[in-house]
């Protein structure tokens, strides 16, 4: 058993939901009790979607076990048929049917459906969320592809490919299909299928008739453009179009894979953050130390980005997704860390309280604990919040998707820095420690109160936080010089003295202590 | 997928609405969701999920979108080492509360919150809680109860969690009636409601959940419940195996429910209906200001209830007697006749009931009828929207302070305001 407060991933009838609401013509038959209905929620509230998901719950109840689950599946398998009427069909089991053993597989083909059937087995004690759309998507384009001697390729000698992975309720999926496929155009490739967001199964089964796949997430795409490249013998991109370099390398990829030049993408003109980053006001973001989790993809992208394009210093890296450790733990030690490989969000908070970065690049869990700590944080990854789904066009990958990252990057920095200069007139009556820093909304006073009541998070910061004992006590006045310093240094200026002075054996911290240790430490 | 009509068997109320039973797809939160408010009402209990990692995301997926503070509760994810037999779970059960205990030392009562997975291998949470009382009384309780969705749907957890604490109550031990009032209220509401039975004279009364672990009222032959929401089955049944007597009463929902209630409570305890009419007279009066403001939006309007939370029946009288709203259908959950009596006799006869739900169905036969507004829960409310459908989120129905005097505008403007932004909008 794993005590869980918050899970980064959901469990992977989730990832199945994913692909299925993100297509058009497929409808998953889902053996479940009612309460798994929660996930509707996740596509109608947090993604705003304008329609149900495409599934059918059997919503099994505990006097039907024993009985007539079996029975209940099938009913609901052959009703969902008629009135839906789709393409394609998806049955499976939730957590809790897995233990019935029902096979949702074996009964949906005894009902003899005139169109195809993928019976997914997706175990719920596992496997989670990505791991599960990742297997739903390979599965359903299996099902749907034709037999590699039945592919009709067109013979125009015009340059296709397929952009695969894009899912319901992924993170800015949405946009970066958009500006990847508006990059592809411009090379002269055609995109052949998107999918699964927006295909139809009868378009699943024209993507082998494409030249090669642009992999956007591998997390979910992965195992897919693997088995076309040994059915199809079709080749997949392999980087991740996230930040200026990458997708200069995506685009020098993809001209490869499609035989052109890549001058057209690579002159594309649309990237802003190259200048901005070497403007003068971006001088401050100078080794600024960042804290980076997410899933691998977005983690990875976001160290390197972080490090190359915004010359920042990147002080942890990390992911919950244990499938994709390995690229994760060499991208860390490319950069001198150990990879945080962790799904329990304690722990992650307790590194972040750790290392005290100045900026945290996490998702919506890392929002929260930044948050908690008075740390600045843009969010980079899933888990999604409803925030992550913006009205306007903002999308992660792309010579666009650097200029979002810029800006979303750079926002809460240059808002403390705002702050900052504010509180150098420490006595206006606006402006004082106890107001708070206005963009970390209630961070301080408000958020401290409301979140007081021992809660669990709370008491892993108040821990690490605590000094221990035979710390060097703090004289009056330097508590006083402490409290000039802006509140987003100051945590770290204090752990620097206290280090000093315990280094060296100093039994009170005064002013003195406090510069020495500044003048030691400082870079 | 099944539809019985039935008629209420009892002759005393014939004249109420019609009951359709149905069954089918459900869209409705598991018992497990009831933890959501409950944590934060008993402040000193910690609810442990056992379950799996859907559980878990149910919880964070419900809670995220309704609370941002720190919660106590947590998930225990059985994996495939657990049910493969590899790793014995009343041990790993053990370490898990050890650790929770360690981290948490403010817990005085940790409930083991059984789920669909938990339920089918028939792990035995009972012993469980049973064991590790033994070990960690006094200084923590364990309990358990069941909020798998096999057994019960969303408020249905609170009923389960309720029934759990009743016998750990201790036995009233004097001869002098008390007046217990069952269900969780926002703390704001039950302040207004104790205060009142006091300007009645009427007490001593209890509150059942109470603020803190510690403080379980008495129960016994002299005590009378009052239930504050219609959706206490199995708790109302634990009082009265304790001796207890349940009070037939409307729900404190509305002017009229909330008077009918307290007038309940006071002929029990041998106060006039005159006196609980002078006693809340400034409140009602507040109460008819307060309504008539939204008197002229809502009436005529046609509601349509999607089953939630077993508070229909009562809202649905409430919109329907005092802002002359129409319900068309009133679905719930489940419909206890015994604890409804009252509010099934309140309704508008020609109210279509439907208990259970084949959600297809229900989207279709409501696409029909073409309400005004309809009042469902969140996987239904966007995708209505988008059909040009002006809805209410159930949900939101249960984390409003909304019972008694004071809160009956508040809850008119929680009906009016979709309607009222629908005709704003101008995109």
């Amino acid at each position: 058993m794993q005590l869980t407060v918050w899970t980064y991933e959901g469990p992977p009838h989730v990832g199945a939901m994913r692909i299925a609401t993100a297509m058009t013509g497929v409808h998953y038959v889902l053996h479940a009790p009612q309460g798994d209905t929660y996930a509707d929620l996740l596509f109608t509230m947090i993604e705003r979607r304008d329609a149900r998901p495409p599934v059918t719950y059997t919503s099994f109840q505990a006097r039907d076990l024993g009985t007539d689950t079996a029975d209940l599946f099938k009913r609901a398998a052959r009703e969902a048929f008629e009135r839906f009427r789709p393409e394609a069909m998806l049955v499976g089991s939730s957590c809790t049917a897995e233990l019935i053993q029902d096979d949702p597989g074996g009964l949906a083909r005894a009902l003899d459906l005139p169109v195809p059937v993928v019976a997914l087995e997706l175990p719920a004690y596992q496997r989670k969320e990505n791991w599960g759309a990742a297997e739903t998507l390979y599965h359903l384009v299996r099902a749907c592809a034709p037999a590699p001697d039945a592919v009709d390729k067109p013979a125009d000698g015009v340059p296709r490919c397929n952009l695969l992975g894009a899912t319901a309720l992924g993170f800015r999926h949405r946009d970066d299909v958009r500006e990847i496929e508006r990059l592809v155009k411009q090379l002269g490739v055609q995109v052949n299928v998107i999918a699964p967001l927006g295909a139809r199964p009868t378009d699943l089964a024209r993507i082998p008739a494409a030249d090669f796949n642009v992999v956007l997430y591998p997390e979910i795409a992965g195992t897919t453009a693997k088995w076309l490249e040994r059915a199809y013998g079709q080749p997949a991109t392999t980087v991740v179009p996230i930040g200026v370099g990458a997708t200069e390398a995506f685009v020098d990829e993809v001209a490869a894979l499609a035989g052109v030049d890549p001058k057209a993408a690579r002159a594309d003109g649309t990237a802003r953050l190259p200048w901005y980053s070497r403007s003068v006001d971006s001088t401050y973001l100078t080794g600024k130390r960042v804290f980076v989790f997410g899933d691998a993809t977005h983690a990875v992208a976001a160290a390197r980005v972080a490090r190359d394009e915004f010359a920042f210093e990147v002080v942890g890296l990390g992911t919950y997704a244990r499938e994709q450790a390995r690229e994760v733990r060499a991208a860390a030690k490319e950069m001198g860390l150990e990879a945080l490989v962790t799904d329990d969000y304690l722990d992650v908070e307790r590194q972040i309280a750790d290392l005290q970065p100045e900026l945290v690049l996490g998702t919506q869990m890392e929002r929260h604990v930044a948050k908690r700590l008075g740390i600045p944080c843009a969010v980079i990854s899933a888990p999604v919040h409803v925030q992550d789904f913006p009205a306007r066009y903002a999308p992660q990958m792309g010579f666009e998707g650097a200029n979002v990252l810029f800006d979303t990057w750079v926002h809460p920095l240059m808002m403390g820095l705002e702050e900052h200069l504010l509180t150098m007139f420490r006595e206006d009556f606006e402006f004082h420690d106890d107001a708070g820093a206005s963009h970390l909304a209630k961070s301080r006073s408000a958020g401290a109160t409301a979140d007081a009541p021992s809660a669990a998070g709370e008491d892993a910061v108040v821990a690490v936080a605590a000094a221990p004992e035979g710390d060097p006590l703090w004289s009056d006045d330097a508590e006083k010089e402490l409290k000039k310093i802006p509140f987003f240094v100051r945590p770290k200026a204090r752990r620097n003295a206290e280090r000093y002075a315990a280094e060296r054996g100093v039994a009170t911290i005064t002013v003195e202590t406090l510069y020495d240790a500044k003048a030691h430490y400082g870079r | 997928m099944t539809a019985v009509a039935t008629r209420t068997g009892d002759p005393a109320t014939c004249d109420a609405p019609e009951i359709r039973v149905e069954r089918g797809q459900r869209e409705v939160f598991c018992g497990l969701t009831g933890i959501i408010w409950l944590h934060r009402k008993i402040q000193d209990a910690f609810f442990l999920v056992v379950g799996s990692r859907t559980c878990a995301h149910l919880m964070q997926s419900a809670a995220g979108v309704m609370i941002f503070a720190e919660p106590r509760f947590a998930t225990a994810i059985m994996e495939e080492r657990d049910l493969a037999g590899m790793a014995d779970q009343n041990e790993e059960l053990d370490r898990i509360v050890e650790r929770l205990l360690e981290r948490r030392p403010d817990i005085k009562l940790l409930f083991l919150v059984g789920s669909c997975p938990s339920e089918i291998i028939k792990l035995d949470l009972s012993r469980a809680a049973e064991r590790l009382s033994t070990r960690h009384l006094p200084d923590v309780r364990v309990l358990n109860y069941s909020g798998s969705g096999i057994e019960t749907t969303f408020t249905q957890g609170e009923d389960r969690c309720l029934a759990a604490l009743v016998p750990e109550m201790p036995a009233a031990r004097d001869d002098v009636p008390r007046l217990l009032v069952a269900g969780a209220l926002a703390d704001v509401v039950e302040d207004q409601l104790l205060r009142t039975f006091e300007a009645l004279g009427l007490g001593p009364v209890d509150v059942l959940p109470p603020r803190r672990a510690g403080a379980l009222p008495p129960v016994g032959r002299n005590t009378r419940v009052l239930l504050a929401q219609p959706f206490l089955a199995e708790t109302a049944r634990a009082l009265e195996r304790r001796g207890a007597r349940h009070l037939p009463a409307p729900f404190p929902v509305g002017v009229e429910g909330t008077r009918g209630w307290l007038e309940a409570a006071a002929a029990a305890f041998g106060i006039a209906a005159e006196r609980v009419a002078a006693v809340t007279e400034s409140g009602r009066a507040r109460a008819a200001t307060a309504l008539a403001h939204y008197r002229d939006e809502l009436a005529g309007k046609r509601v349509f209830f999607f089953p939630d939370s077993q508070l229909e029946l009562p809202l649905a009288r409430f919109l329907a007697r005092e802002l002359g709203m129409i319900p068309v259908e009133v679905g719930t959950p489940y419909l206890h006749r015994g604890h409804l009596a009252d509010e099934l006799a309140l309704l508008p006869r020609e109210t279509v009931l439907v208990e259970g739900q084949d959600v297809d169905r229900q989207l279709e036969r409501c696409r029909a009828a073409a309400p005004d507004l309809v009042v469902c829960g969140l996987g239904l409310a966007n995708p209505l929207e988008a059909e040009g459908v002006t809805t209410k989120w159930s949900i939101e129905l249960l984390f409003t302070p909304l019972q008694g005097f004071e809160q009956a505008g508040d809850l008119a403007e929680l009906f009016a305001r979709p309607l009222r932004r629908r005709a704003r909008l101008k995109v």
